[in-house]
């Protein structure tokens, strides 16, 4: 149930993709999404839709995978659908009773659901083909310049890689309880709002009460093993930019270049 | 009442990498006043096989009859069987969430929509089988108990609800012997008074030997041996090819034999060991 959340979610693999440098997937990621913000017109998505196709081809992650990260924000994408269509002013194509579509609207609503629909594929991606070890090293890499002005780059890193390490460990255990306290007849499926918040009971304490016990074995584990932040830590890979990541970044300045134009053609 | 699994299969996670299949092609039928002992190596399959019981888990295919009711099928009443069979996860004591031990044990009853009066007839009853004194800890916080205090806590809980069908998932899991022992005798206990079915999970050979009357051996997802515990200790090589063992003692009994003694190796426990010895010296001593 809770298991289909794709966001962050780890796809085993040996592609180009997966072997890019994750400073530079995490950049072009950026640059997707700030790309996809320039677009103003409907045809350069069929450039976004092709580049979405060709790197998920390359990256052996079926297509299926990546469309399963749209099924938790479903909601959020057909609230912008739905705000857009109803709410945008123009000329009038049809009314239901006290509802009015424009053309204006129907344009505007569609535009704005494909521009979300391409931004989580997009950056689904980048969670599904980089290790949440690598994304982590690959941001730690990215914020140390801004060490010198008194970021905690290092710690900031660390807590990323915690915090990831145990979202699945998490959800199993979410589960766990809620099974067991179903198992004593316990129901967390009907009822109103207030009834179901109440029934949660059951389930949240012993959550927080295992999330900071874990917490607190953690920090005795890690301080016994004399880890003291990032001050001289050297690691057992270094990343390094190779060939291909090169490569990668001429196509994307590319790529990118031309959707940006797009705006003015 | 009896329970019947039918060609039980089930897999995690279908159609993605993680996909791992679980239960391969289950057939058991688990009959009224039963005390079975469900053994297996880690990932054999047992937990998931047992979270079928009670409708946790929806098969993939297959049937689980309880009762003369299919509860895979849509519509039944999962509430009812959740009653009729009880289950205790393992390591239960992460799931308390009261304030007091009375709460949490009459969480069960309550969600049963029994009355006041019943509900505290019931905890005092199960905190009693569970060897729980019932007015010094029943205002306690569950949480400033011991391991094993909040391990029987938790167990009690399950019994307020008076299921017909215990299922225990590895309840001795990270105690240490004494509480072991305790766990297990009152759950012998509860047995004894008669009425009820136990499933004992376990990958100890030792625990289950001595107590249950019927063992199902669990490998890779499959039921790899059924028997009495004397049928099942028998083959020896077979379980250790399943990373499982004989109790010590069988297995002592088997190589004192074997080293030209003319002893039967069918024992399970200490007791009979030293009977069986006995006899067999006394007879020696003789000649
Ligand atoms: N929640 C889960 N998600 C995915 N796979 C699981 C889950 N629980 C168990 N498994 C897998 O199913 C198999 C059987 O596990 P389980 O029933 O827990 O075995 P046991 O209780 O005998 O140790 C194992 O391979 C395990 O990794
Ligand atoms: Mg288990």
């Amino acid at each position: 149930m809770i298991k289909d959340i794709t966001i962050g979610q780890y796809f085993p693999g040996e592609t180009v993709i997966h072997k890019l440098d994750p400073r530079v997937k995490i950049l072009v990621s950026f640059a997707f999404i700030i790309s996809l913000f320039f677009i103003n017109k409907f045809y350069p998505y069929i450039l976004i839709l092709a580049y979405i196709l060709t790197v998920t081809k390359l990256s052996g992650v079926p297509i299926k995978y990546v469309l399963k990260g749209l099924k938790p924000l479903t909601f959020i994408i057909l609230i912008t659908f739905f705000i857009n269509l109803f709410m945008t002013k123009g000329v009038v194509l049809f009314e239901i009773g006290p509802l009015v579509i424009t053309e204006e609207g129907l344009y505007q609503s569609l535009f704005m659901a494909l521009r979300l629909i391409f931004l989580i594929m997009g950056t689904s991606i980048l969670t599904l083909t980089t290790s949440p070890i690598s994304l982590t090293d690959g941001i730690e890499k990215i914020l140390s310049p801004l060490k010198a002005i008194g970021l905690p780059a290092h710690e900031l890193a660390m807590m990323m890689t915690i915090a990831l390490r145990f979202i699945p460990t998490l959800l199993e255990e979410t589960d766990k309880i809620m099974k067991a306290q179903m198992a004593r007849g316990a129901d967390f499926e009907s009822g109103n709002i207030m009834s179901r918040a109440k029934n949660l009971v059951p389930l949240l304490v012993p959550l927080f009460i295992n999330a900071f016990r874990r917490a607190d074995e953690l920090a005795m584990a890690m301080e016994a093993r004399c880890y003291r932040g990032g001050e001289h830590r050297t690691r057992l890979n270094e990343i390094k930019m190779e060939k291909r990541d090169y490569i990668a970044i001429t196509i994307m300045v590319i790529f990118f270049g031309v959707l940006v134009l797009t705006r003015y053609i | 009442m009896m329970i019947k699994i039918e060609n039980l299969n089930f897999i995690y996670n279908p159609d993605s990498p993680f996909e791992t299949k679980a239960l391969n092609n289950i057939n058991l039928e688990i009959n009224e006043g039963d005390f079975i002992g469900l053994l297996g190596h880690t990932g054999s399959g047992k937990s998931t096989l047992i979270q079928h019981l009670n409708g946790l888990i929806k098969p993939t295919s297959g049937s689980i009859i309880v009762d003369g009711v299919d509860i895979t099928e849509k519509g039944a009443d999962l509430k009812s069987i959740r009653q009729k069979v009880g289950l205790v996860f393992q390591y239960p004591e992460y799931q308390l969430f009261e304030e007091t031990v009375y709460k949490d044990i009459a969480f069960g009853p309550k969600n049963l929509g029994l009355d006041d009066s019943e509900i505290d007839s019931r905890v005092k009853k199960a905190m009693e089988l569970v060897g729980l004194d019932f007015d010094s800890l029943k205002d306690r916080s569950p949480f400033e108990l011991s391991g094993g205090q909040k391990r029987r806590v938790a167990i009690a809980g399950v019994l307020a609800m008076e299921p017909k069908v215990l299922i225990l998932d590895e309840p001795t899991a990270g105690l240490d012997p004494r509480g072991r022992d305790e766990i297990l005798g009152e759950i012998k206990d509860l047995y004894n008074k008669g009425n009820i079915t136990i499933i004992l999970v376990s990958h100890s050979m030792e625990d289950v030997a001595r107590l249950v009357n019927k063992i199902v051996v669990m490998h890779k997802g499959e039921i790899a041996m059924e028997g009495t515990p004397r049928e099942v200790f028998r083959r020896a090589e077979e379980l250790e090819s399943m990373g499982l063992g004989i109790p010590q003692v069988t297995y002592f009994m088997r190589k004192y034999k074997e080293s030209g003694n003319d002893v039967s190796s069918d024992v399970l426990t200490i007791d009979e060991a030293k009977e069986e010895l006995l006899r067999y010296l006394r007879r020696n001593g003789n000649d």
